[in-house]
Formats: structure tokens, C-alpha cells, sequence
């Protein structure tokens, strides 16, 4: 099997992803589709490593899950934090990034 | 002896110093020191004057250099001065009226609770007039010139409540300023002509210059010379300047300040002399002033803009007299010292009926003094003979002179300005006879003052029938003197080029002339101030009168031509300039704030929206960078 | 190693803003004692480099250097020539008059105190004041580009906060919209200057890369750069000189101002307190002509004398246009900011005629300038200050009520119109003859302007002090003795540098030498010496 198959997953992934964070109001959802297109990188990378015969884009990979991780914690931390002020995880609600 | 020169002028300076420092303690004593400084400085100019007589001719001149002023490249300024006969004549004529009027004021300003500043300006006048004279540079004499200007100033407006004074006071700061501009722009020429702007290497080398650059030269100077002499068409400020106190208006502008313009003229005569062109517009301008200020004096009312309009047409001669040249230059002279003594004998006479009138001015409202005030008649009568030219007092020798030169100027311009001349002669009879008959002659005409008062004319003390006394022998001997054995001519001619015209008519048919013209004159004015009994509101009178009374419409010409468009101009360009100018600026001040009113409104918080632009700007990068690679 | 005078001389005032600030806000008395001893031992400085200074000697004197990013080839480079120590010492000898003109000027009013919150304007005020003096004087004698322009552009923020935080007592206005004039006038000042210093910023930057083809890379040092501009090593493409001069001249347009750029001036002064407006005109301003003479000639020669016929217009422009809207003003501070503009052309003007009476002239009129509107405008200040209001229509007659401010009033005035016999006249006259003797229609245009200061300042004299007494001014007292002994000292000076400035005059021309040497003019021949 070509790995360009595996780009090819890796860009269909992306998109749902990105449909995911533009389209869901949940924060949650959000937030999982973030962590969606971040593993459609990852596999990229990984794939990359594998067309390029080397471990660069392993390692990057790695970095990439160690940084999902920490964002994970903080980010679900926030959201925890928000609905409990405002009973609502909905992203709309929290429009207060603005002067 | 130099030493003297600078302590001449160091006297009244130090006497403003000390008396607009040293404040009101002064206040008691303040006048008798400007008085004694006054003469001091006039004592200092007679031991030079004795000192000087003590040597030949070429030998006369001294020169003192006092410090280096102006140090810049090419660009050198001393502080130095220059004591020749013509600068001498000047210094004595300065301090001896100077002193005089001091004296006088001492009467004349008792009252007057700022006597001590009056005194204080009198010698910063005195001192800034003698710098004027003895510099032997231009840019020193600029110093003096503009000196004089502002001590008149301060002394026109000397009462500033009276808004008319400090309106005067500032209307000849102004004119003078104009004036001024000539001489400064004189002053840029000769530097960049000759390099240096002291009296001796500019004049000794003036003949080299080219006639072009010569005639700028002197057209400057004379505009700077109209400025200061009142003459046309810079002579508006004069009448108005008659608001200042009368000693001022026989010290400042009778005696001395206004004859500079005839000193300096005559002083860069060796200027004028490679100019005809300018020496043309110095007689016109002399002979039209000659003419516009006789007419101004035969209207006005006001015993002092009448005596003004008089001092104006005197210069007048002056001027026409410089711009002869050679034949001219030593009877300006010789005339302005006369003058100096007439005039401002006359102006005190003046000041003396004023004081005992309760300060009316207006003739229509004088009549009948002689018995009250028989010194100040007595002064005024002689000045007045003086200036008309009666036989062998001054203003006969002096004006004489001026219309024989006028004569010996040759062809047909000749003939006009000997003509100018002679009708102004005239002119001068009828305007000092009205005068004199008005004032003197004739029935009371005296009215309540503003607060009611009767007047009751006395003659006044001392301190001022003296210095009039003193004018008055002035008046009658001093033509006769300096015409003895051309004591006057040769006096100046070895720093005044002189020569000996060459007149269609002789100086016994000029003598007899000028004396008829004034018989026609004084007759003139007899029938109709003195038969008959005068008015006490002036009629309403021809054209030619009501035109007079307005200065001939030179306040109504500088209004229309200068300070109406002026007003406009300035206020329209305080409007360009807050919407125009600014504007530019505020607009685009509010052009930024409102584009980023509108950028403002895309940061609407919502965290979708921006992650929806960094989508869409992710994905114009990529787009842009692929086309470049396929490009 | 010497006693480094020159950085003593900066630093003295920067030690005296941080004490004044620091003094308690209970002890206000104590902090205006603190302010006026560090600018008094400034003056002592200045005067000590005054003194050190030789007139013929170096170009440069007194000079430090030490290495600062030399990754950058920026030092801390320091030297005055006899134009920045004739400036240094304006400087130093006006801020202390300054200080005690403003004596009480900060003082907080009564009800304007909150109780509990550490409010201390007064403290501010003269630490502002030290502050800008520190950092104007660092920019007269700075030699580095770099250093100079941190400077230059650090001014302008103690000055906003003086512009903006300090003003008269309000008279017919009410406070807030007094309040809003002022924060108007302050950013106008910021956003104009901050305009110009950036355009500035990029010629920096340009010229630092222009430089880098020199065996010791990039530099700016402005001697470096003058003498491989001089020996051959340094040549700029055309355009590159034409471009940078631009960037720096823009920036010292702004700051001189030169018209018509000039908009923010009369703002500023008109919303500050006397003494801020002096401060800015008399000293901050003077910056902006410097560094035209020093900059703008000494490293773009070539260019200058490309801008000059623009120049000259700009600045005749200048002189007439300020002079004509001074007349038209019915605010006396405001009057004096544009006369000020007027005074801002004739030193422009004599800087660009490129002769050495032109330039001595120039630099005679910055200082003289500074002492006569010191003069004109610390008077009015106290006027205003009685009657609370700076509009001229609301005097007259003060001459009656107080002759010695009268007197005062209309000694500073003369002076502004250049009397003989004041400092100013000597300047303005060699402004124009040094024009003249080049450009003779230029000279005879900015005579213009002799005749219209006259107007300008005796419309004003006779409104304000002239005619019959105004009863509201009817009680009104005289100069206090230490109004007084603020003016006097002023008078003093200007009468002394009318009289005698051959001191001035002998440390300013050598440098004045030096720059026309830059340039690569001479003076013109008289006519006749030519022919001969």
C-alpha cells in the first residue's frame, strides 16, 4: 500500500476536524476536534518519517503529543472553570474577547 | 580728549539707567539729575567743540574705538565713534536743545506723577540721538536710529491712559519701522558691495561701485530717511505724534530726531553723489513733502499738527536741499540748526500757551494771549520771524540759501524746484501768521474745559520762559552768525563736499523774491484770521481745506491700501490656518480613527469567527505559496 | 582619564528628578528646593564647560567615549563644538528661571486633593522639568547618531505628561473642557513629534546600513562618518543622501517647527503654564535647529545644498506666515508661539544661507530667542496667573496698575522684535545680512518680518497694558519680588548680548567654520574685492 493513502487520511481527518471547531457550539466538541486535527498532523508526520526513511518526524510527532497533553490539561481546566461561572460550555456565550 | 567722545554719550545713558532702575526714591530729585547729565554732556561738547577749533581743518576729526562688537568673518561691528564738524554741529545742537528742553520739563511736567520716567526717557533719547551721530558705521548708526525710535515711542505714548497716545505711539514705532527696513537693507548692500559698512572705507570707495548698485544704495537710505524725517510717503506718523508731551514734540520731533534722515543723507553724500537717479527722487520727495506739509500746517486747527505740518515742509527744504548735492548739502545743514532753534522755540511757546490754557490745543479757542503770557509772545514772535524768513533772522539766511541752490540746479528743474520753493516760502508765512494771529492776536475765544474750569493764562515759571528765552536769541542770531564771512561753509566743507552753484538769478533777486512771497504770504493770512474776526467752529471750507484738515487723506490712503487689506489678511489666514493647515492634520487624525473603528469591528469575540479568519488565512498562504511554486 | 564634565552635566539634573520625586508628599516646599539646587548645579556645570571650552582649539572637545553595542557600532559618544556649548549653557541658565517662575504653578488646589491616594503634582511638575532638561542637554552634546536620537525622542515624554498634566488656572473655561484642550494639545505635541522621530528611525537605520561598506562596519559616530565622508572613503548614491537627509530634516522640522508643520506649537504652548511653553520653545524646540546644523549639514552636505532653495521658501514662508497670524491672535500665549514660528524661520533661513554669518546668526538667534521669550512669556505668565485668562481682550491699562510688569512686559517684547541694544537684534541682523549677501531676494522678503514683529508685539503692548485701567484689573499687584528676580536676571542677559556678545560670538564662529567646511561653502566675495 502507497503511504500517500495515509496523507490522504491524514488531510480527510484535518477537514473534520476544522468542520468541527467552526461548526460545534459545545466546547467539548471543540475541543475534541482540535485534538482531532492534531493527530491528523501527527500521522502525517509519521508518514513523512516513513517516506523519507529517517525519525525526524517521529520525534516532532512526539512533541506534538507531549504539547495535546499539556493543552488538554489546561484547556479542560478552563472549560470546567467557564461552565461552572456560566453554566454553559457553549463558545458563543463566552464572546467576551473584545473591547 | 577722545576719551570725551564716549562720555558724551555715556552721561544721559547712564541718567536712563539710573532713574528707571532705581525706582520711585528717585522721585524727588530724579529731573535735576537727567537735567545735570543733560548738561554735562553738553559741557563735554563744548570742550571737544573748543578743542576742535584749536586745529586746522583735515585735522578736526577724532575717532574713538571704544570694543569690537560684531565679530563674524568679514562681518566686522565696532562699537566706535566719529567726531567730525558734521557730527560736532549735531552733537551741539543735540545737547544744547537737549538741555534746554530738560530744563523746560522740569516746569512743564510738575504735575505729572511720572516725572521721574519722563526725565528717564529724555535721556535715553538724548543718548540714543548722539550714538546716531557720532558712529562711524552704518550698523551703529542703525543702533541710534532705531534708539531715537524707541524713545519716541515711550515718549508719544508717554500717557498711555489716553488711547490716542499709545496708538500714536505705536503708529510711528511702525512707520519708523518701514523706514528702518531701508536702512537695514542699505546696510546688506554695502557689506556685500564693499565688503565693510563703516563710514570711511564704504564712502572713500564708493566711486568704484557701479552707478546701479549705487542708486539702490541711496534709494534705501532714503526710505529710511522718509521714515525717520516724516517725509512722503512715510510722514503720516508725525501729526499723530504731536500726542506726546509738548517738550517732546520740540526736542524729538522738531529739533533733532526727525532731522537724522537729512544727516544721514547728507553723510553718505559721497553716495548719493555717484547716484543721480536717487538724488532725482531725494528732490522730489523733498519737494513734495516740501508742499504737502505747508498745506497740512495751513489747515489744522491744533495749534501742535499745525507746527507738525510745518516741521514736515522745513525737512521738506532739507531734503530737497541734500538731493542737490554739493551745492545743497551745507545749507540742509546750516537750515536744520536754524530750524532746530526756531522750531523748537516755537513748539515750547507752544507748550508754554498750552499750560496756561489748561492743555486745549485748539487755536479757535486761544486769541488775545499777548497780554497774558508777554514772555512766551514775546519768544513765539521771534521764532515766528525766524521762520518765515524775515530779513536777517535765521530762517532767512538758511532758506535762502536752499532756494538759491534750488535755482543753481539748472535748466528747467531748476526753474521748477526755485519755484517750489519760493510758493513754499509763501506757504510758511500764511501758516505761521494764521498761527500766530489765531493764538496771540484778535479777541478771547477761551472755553470751559472738559471739567468746567475757566481758563486763566498766566505766564509760566521760570524754568520755561528761560530755555525759550535762550531759543529765541537762537532764532534771531544764529543765521547771521553762521553766515558771517561763510563762517558755516567753511566750517563743514572739509567733510561736507561743497561747491558754489551756478543760479539764472542772483541771490539779491532770491532775497527779494522770498521776502515779497512773504509779505504775500503774511498779508494773505492777515485778511482772513485777522481783520476779521475768527470762528470758533471752523467752516466747512473748500475741498482743497477739508482735505488739509485729513492730512490730505494719507490716514485714509494707509487704511484703504494697507491696514484693511492687512486685517484681512491676517484673519483669513488665522482661518486657513486652523482649518487649512490643521486640518490637514485633524483630518487625518480622524481618518486613522475611523478605520480602525472599522477594523475594531472584527475582533467580535467570538472565538469561532477567529478561528474561521485563521482558517481562511492559513489557507490564502498555502494557496499563495503553491501558485508560486507553479509560477 | 579627565573629569567627564559632559556626562556630569546630564546627569546632575537626572539625579535632581529623582530626588524631586522621591520627596515625601507632605513637603512640597522642600521638593521645589531640591529642583532648583540640581538645576543650579547644572548651571554650574554648563558654566565650568563654558569655561573648559577653547574656542580655537578641536572641533569636538570635552569628548568621552566609551563602547555601548559595539555589535551595532553604537557608543556612548559625547563632545561639544562652540554651537552645543552655547546651547548647553541656554539651557542650563533658563531652568532654574524656569523653576522659579513655576514656583507655585503645580501647587494641588484645594479641593483637588484626595485623601488617602498619594497625590503629588508638585513633585511631578519639577521632576518633569529636570527630567527634559537632562535629556535636551544630552542631545546638545550626544555625538553618536544613536545616542542622540534616543534622546530626542525620549523628551517627548516627560513633555506630554508637562503638556498634558499641567495647566493655567481656569478662568471663563470650565476645568473640563479645559482639561480637554489640554490632553489635545499634549497628544497633538506626542503624535507630531513621534511622526517625525520615526521617519527618523528609518534614515537611522538607512544610514547605519549605507555605512557598512566602511573597513570598521556599520557606524554612528558622526565623526566617523564626517571624516570618511571628507577623506573619500564614504560615498552615498545620490538618491540614498537625498532620501536620508529628508528622513533626519523632516524630523527637525517638525521639532524646530518649520511651517507648515508647525500646527502643534500653538497648541501645546497655548494649553501649557508659562514655564512649560518657555521650556518647550526656548529649549526643547532649539533641539530640532541644532540638530539641522549639526546633522542634517555635517552628514548630508550634498543633499542640503539640494534642499536649500526648498528650504528657504519653507522658512520665509515661515517668518511671514507666523509673524501675520501672530497679529491675528486674541490669545496672548498663543501670539507668542506663532511669533515664535517667525523666530523659527529667521534661524532656519540663517542656517541655510551657508554663510558663516548666516549660521553664527542662526545660532546667536536659538539663544537669544530662548532669552527673550523666556522673558516675554514668564511675564505674560504672571499676568495671566492674575486674572485667569489668556485672552488679550480681557487687559488694559495694566501699565497704571503695574508699571514694573508693564515695563518688564514690554522690555521682553522689544527684545522679541529685535531691538538694537538686545541680544536678539545682533542675531537677527547677521541672520540676514548672511542671507543677503547670497540670496538677496530672500533677505529682502524676511524684512518682512522686522515690520510685522513690530505690529505683532506692540498691538499686543497697547491691548494689554495701554488705555484706561479695566476694573477688574483695578487692584491688581506688581511683580513680586520673586517674579521679579526671575525676570530681571533675563533682561540682563538680553541686554548683555546686545551689548557685548563678542564672547558668544568668538566660541560660535569656528564651528560655524567647521560646518561650512562640511558643506563645502564659502563666503561670497564683496563685489569689489571680486573685480579688483
Amino acid at each position: 500500500m502507497s503511504p500517500e493513502n495515509y496523507l490522504h487520511l491524514s488531510a480527510l481527518l484535518f477537514t473534520i476536524g476544522a468542520c468541527g471547531v467552526l461548526l460545534r457550539r459545545n466546547a467539548i466538541v471543540v475541543f475534541m476536534s482540535i485534538e482531532l486535527m492534531l493527530n491528523a498532523a501527527n500521522l502525517a508526520l509519521v508518514t513523512f518519517s516513513r517516506m523519507h526513511g529517517n525519525l525526524d518526524g517521529q520525534i516532532m510527532a512526539f512533541f506534538v503529543m507531549v504539547v495535546a497533553a499539556a493543552e488538554v490539561v489546561v484547556g479542560l481546566a478552563i472549560i470546567v472553570m467557564v461552565y461552572r461561572s456560566r453554566h454553559s460550555a457553549s463558545v458563543d456565550d463566552a464572546s467576551l474577547m473584545k473591547l | 580728549m577722545e576719551s570725551l567722545i564716549g562720555l558724551l554719550v555715556a552721561a544721559p545713558l547712564l541718567g536712563a539707567a539710573v532713574l528707571l532702575v532705581g525706582g520711585r526714591r528717585l522721585d524727588r530729585f530724579g529731573h535735576w539729575l537727567a537735567t545735570g547729565l543733560a548738561a554735562l554732556s553738553f559741557t563735554f561738547a563744548a570742550v571737544l567743540f573748543f578743542d576742535m577749533l584749536g586745529r586746522e581743518g583735515a585735522d578736526r576729526a577724532l575717532s574713538q574705538h571704544l570694543y569690537s562688537w560684531v565679530p563674524v568673518a568679514d562681518f566686522q561691528a565696532d562699537i566706535a565713534f566719529q567726531l567730525d564738524q558734521l557730527s560736532m554741529t549735531f552733537v551741539l545742537l543735540i545737547t544744547s536743545v537737549g538741555t534746554l528742553i530738560h530744563l523746560y520739563s522740569i516746569g512743564y511736567m510738575e504735575h505729572d506723577v511720572r516725572r521721574r520716567r519722563f526725565f528717564a526717557y529724555l535721556n535715553l533719547f538724548l543718548a540714543a540721538m548722539l550714538v546716531l551721530v557720532l558712529a562711524d558705521n552704518y550698523l551703529l548708526l542703525y543702533v541710534g536710529w532705531e534708539g531715537v525710535g524707541l524713545a519716541s515711542f515711550l515718549l508719544i505714548g508717554f500717557w498711555q491712559h489716553k488711547p490716542s497716545a499709545a496708538t500714536a505711539a505705536k503708529k510711528a514705532f511702525v512707520v519708523n519701522r518701514v523706514g528702518d527696513i531701508g536702512l537695514a537693507i542699505a546696510i546688506f548692500l554695502m557689506f556685500s558691495t564693499f565688503g565693510t559698512f563703516a563710514f570711511g572705507p564704504v564712502l572713500g570707495s564708493a566711486e568704484q561701485a557701479s552707478e546701479g548698485t549705487l542708486t539702490a544704495i541711496g534709494l534705501m537710505l532714503l526710505l529710511a530717511a522718509c521714515g525717520k524725517s516724516a517725509q512722503v510717503p512715510l510722514q503720516s506718523w508725525l501729526g499723530d505724534a504731536m500726542e506726546g508731551p509738548t517738550p517732546v514734540s520740540a526736542l524729538i520731533h522738531a529739533a533733532t530726531m526727525v532731522t537724522a534722515g537729512v544727516y544721514l543723507v547728507v553723510r553718505s553724500g559721497a553716495i548719493f553723489d555717484g547716484a543721480p537717479d536717487a538724488q532725482t527722487v531725494v528732490v522730489i520727495v523733498g519737494a513734495v513733502t516740501l508742499l504737502f506739509g505747508a498745506i497740512v500746517g495751513c489747515a489744522k486747527d491744533d495749534i501742535k499738527k499745525a507746527l507738525a505740518g510745518s516741521t514736515m515742509s522745513q525737512i521738506g527744504y532739507m531734503m530737497l536741499a541734500t538731493g542737490l548735492g554739493p551745492i545743497g548739502y551745507v545749507f540742509a545743514i546750516m537750515h536744520l540748526v536754524t530750524h532746530g532753534f526756531f522750531k523748537a522755540g516755537l513748539f515750547l511757546g507752544a507748550g508754554s500757551v498750552m499750560h496756561g490754557m489748561n492743555d486745549e490745543v485748539d487755536m479757535r479757542r486761544y486769541g488775545g494771549l499777548r497780554k497774558y503770557m508777554p514772555v512766551t509772545f514775546v519768544t513765539f514772535g521771534l521764532g515766528y520771524l525766524a521762520i518765515i524768513g524775515f530779513p536777517y533772522l535765521s530762517g532767512f539766511f538758511s532758506k535762502d540759501e536752499i532756494i538759491y541752490a534750488a535755482f543753481a540746479k539748472g535748466g528747467t528743474e531748476g526753474w521748477i524746484l526755485g519755484g517750489v520753493t519760493l510758493l513754499g516760502a509763501a506757504l510758511t508765512a500764511f501758516y505761521m501768521t494764521r498761527i500766530m494771529l489765531l493764538t496771540f492776536f484778535g479777541e478771547k475765544r477761551w472755553q470751559r474745559d472738559a471739567e468746567g474750569n475757566e481758563p486763566h493764562p498766566h505766564e509760566s515759571p521760570k524754568s520755561m520762559t528761560i530755555p525759550m528765552i535762550v531759543l529765541a536769541v537762537g532764532s534771531v542770531g544764529a543765521g547771521f552768525f553762521f553766515n558771517l564771512n561763510h563762517n558755516f561753509v567753511d566750517w563743514l566743507s572739509p567733510v561736507v563736499p561743497t561747491a558754489d552753484g551756478d543760479s539764472p538769478i542772483s541771490h539779491g533777486m532770491v532775497s527779494v523774491a522770498a521776502t515779497v512771497l512773504m509779505l504775500v504770504g503774511v498779508g494773505a493770512a492777515w485778511l482772513q484770521y485777522g481783520r476779521r474776526p475768527v470762528p470758533e467752529v471752523a467752516p466747512t471750507g473748500r475741498w482743497i481745506t477739508r482735505a488739509a484738515r485729513r492730512d490730505l487723506l494719507q490716514d485714509d490712503f494707509n487704511h484703504a491700501a494697507f491696514v484693511t487689506p492687512g486685517n484681512y489678511l491676517t484673519r483669513g489666514l488665522v482661518y486657513v490656518d486652523h482649518k487649512l493647515v490643521d486640518g490637514v492634520v485633524n483630518g487625518t487624525a480622524a481618518m486613522f480613527g475611523g478605520l480602525s473603528g472599522r477594523l475594531r469591528k472584527t475582533q467580535n469575540g467570538f472565538a469561532r469567527s477567529y478561528a474561521a479568519s485563521m482558517f481562511g488565512g492559513a489557507a490564502i498562504l498555502i494557496a499563495v505559496t503553491l501558485l508560486m511554486r507553479a509560477v | 582619564m579627565s573629569f567627564p564634565l559632559l556626562t556630569a552635566t546630564v546627569l546632575a539634573p537626572a539625579i535632581g528628578a529623582v530626588a524631586t520625586a522621591v520627596v515625601p508628599s507632605a513637603r512640597r516646599t522642600l521638593a521645589k528646593w531640591v529642583a532648583l539646587a540640581a538645576s543650579v548645579v547644572t548651571a554650574v556645570l554648563a558654566a565650568l564647560v563654558l569655561i573648559r571650552f577653547e574656542p580655537g582649539g578641536d572641533r569636538y572637545q570635552l569628548t568621552e567615549s566609551h563602547a555601548w553595542i559595539p555589535d551595532f557600532g553604537v557608543s556612548y559618544e559625547l563632545g561639544v563644538d562652540g554651537i552645543g556649548v552655547a546651547l548647553v549653557a541656554l539651557t542650563a541658565v533658563l531652568v532654574p528661571f524656569l523653576i522659579g517662575a513655576g514656583w507655585n504653578d503645580a501647587d494641588p488646589k484645594e479641593d483637588e486633593t484626595p485623601a488617602g491616594r498619594r497625590w503629588r503634582p508638585t513633585q511631578g511638575f519639577f521632576a518633569l522639568i529636570l527630567m527634559v532638561e537632562a535629556m535636551v542637554v544630552m542631545s546638545f552634546v550626544a555625538t553618536d547618531i544613536f545616542l542622540f536620537y534616543i534622546f530626542f525622542e525620549a523628551m517627548l515624554i516627560p513633555m506630554y505628561f508637562l503638556i498634558g498634566g499641567f495647566g493655567d488656572r481656569a478662568g471663563e473655561n470650565s476645568e473640563s473642557q479645559q482639561a480637554k484642550q489640554r490632553s489635545y494639545a499634549a497628544v497633538k505635541f506626542l503624535l507630531y513629534n513621534l511622526a517625525g522621530g520615526l521617519i527618523m528611525l528609518a534614515a537611522i537605520i538607512g544610514l547605519y546600513v549605507a555605512t557598512s561598506d566602511l573597513p570598521g562596519g556599520g557606524t554612528f559616530s558622526l565623526q566617523a562618518i564626517t571624516e570618511a565622508r571628507a577623506s573619500g572613503e564614504l560615498t552615498f548614491a545620490q538618491n540614498t543622501e537625498r532620501l536620508l537627509f529628508l528622513g533626519f530634516f523632516i524630523a527637525f522640522a517638525i521639532k524646530a517647527p518649520l511651517w507648515p508643520l508647525h500646527t502643534w506649537l500653538p497648541n501645546a504652548m497655548g494649553e501649557s503654564t508659562a514655564p512649560v511653553a518657555v521650556l518647550i520653545t526656548a529649549v526643547v524646540d532649539k533641539v530640532g535647529t541644532f540638530a539641522m546644523l549639526r546633522f542634517c549639514l555635517g552628514l548630508f552636505p550634498e543633499a542640503s545644498a539640494w534642499a536649500t532653495p526648498v528650504v528657504i521658501a519653507l522658512a520665509l514662508v515661515s517668518i511671514v506666515y507666523g509673524a501675520l497670524l501672530a497679529i491675528g491672535q486674541r490669545d496672548m500665549k498663543r501670539l507668542i508661539a506663532y511669533a515664535s514660528i517667525s523666530h523659527f524661520g529667521f534661524i532656519v533661513l540663517g542656517i541655510f544661507a551657508m554663510t558663516s554669518q548666516g549660521q553664527s546668526g542662526a545660532t546667536l538667534y536659538m539663544v537669544n530667542h530662548g532669552i527673550a521669550t523666556a522673558a516675554l512669556m514668564l511675564v505674560a505668565g504672571f499676568l495671566i496667573s492674575r486674572r485667569g485668562s489668556r485672552l488679550i481682550a480681557d487687559y488694559g491699562g495694566v501699565q497704571k496698575t503695574a508699571p514694573i510688569l508693564a515695563g518688564t512686559f514690554l522690555i521682553g517684547g522689544l527684545a522679541t522684535l529685535s531691538l538694537p541694544g538686545t541680544g536678539p537684534f545682533i542675531s537677527e541682523f547677521l541672520v540676514l545680512v548672511g542671507t543677503f549677501t547670497r540670496y538677496p531676494v530672500a533677505g529682502i522678503i524676511a524684512c518682512a518680518g522686522i515690520v510685522l514683529a513690530a505690529l505683532y508685539v506692540l498691538i499686543l503692548y497697547q491691548r494689554t497694558m495701554t488705555g484706561p485701567v479695566r476694573p477688574e484689573l483695578s487692584r491688581m499687584p506688581d511683580l513680586r519680588p520673586r517674579e521679579l528676580a526671575v525676570v530681571a536676571p533675563l533682561i540682563a542677559l538680553l541686554i548683555f548680548l546686545g551689548v557685548f556678545p563678542k564672547p558668544l560670538t568668538d566660541i560660535v564662529e569656528p564651528s560655524v567654520q567647521h560646518t561650512l567646511s562640511d558643506v563645502g561653502e564659502s563666503d561670497p566675495e564683496p563685489e569689489l574685492e571680486a573685480r579688483r
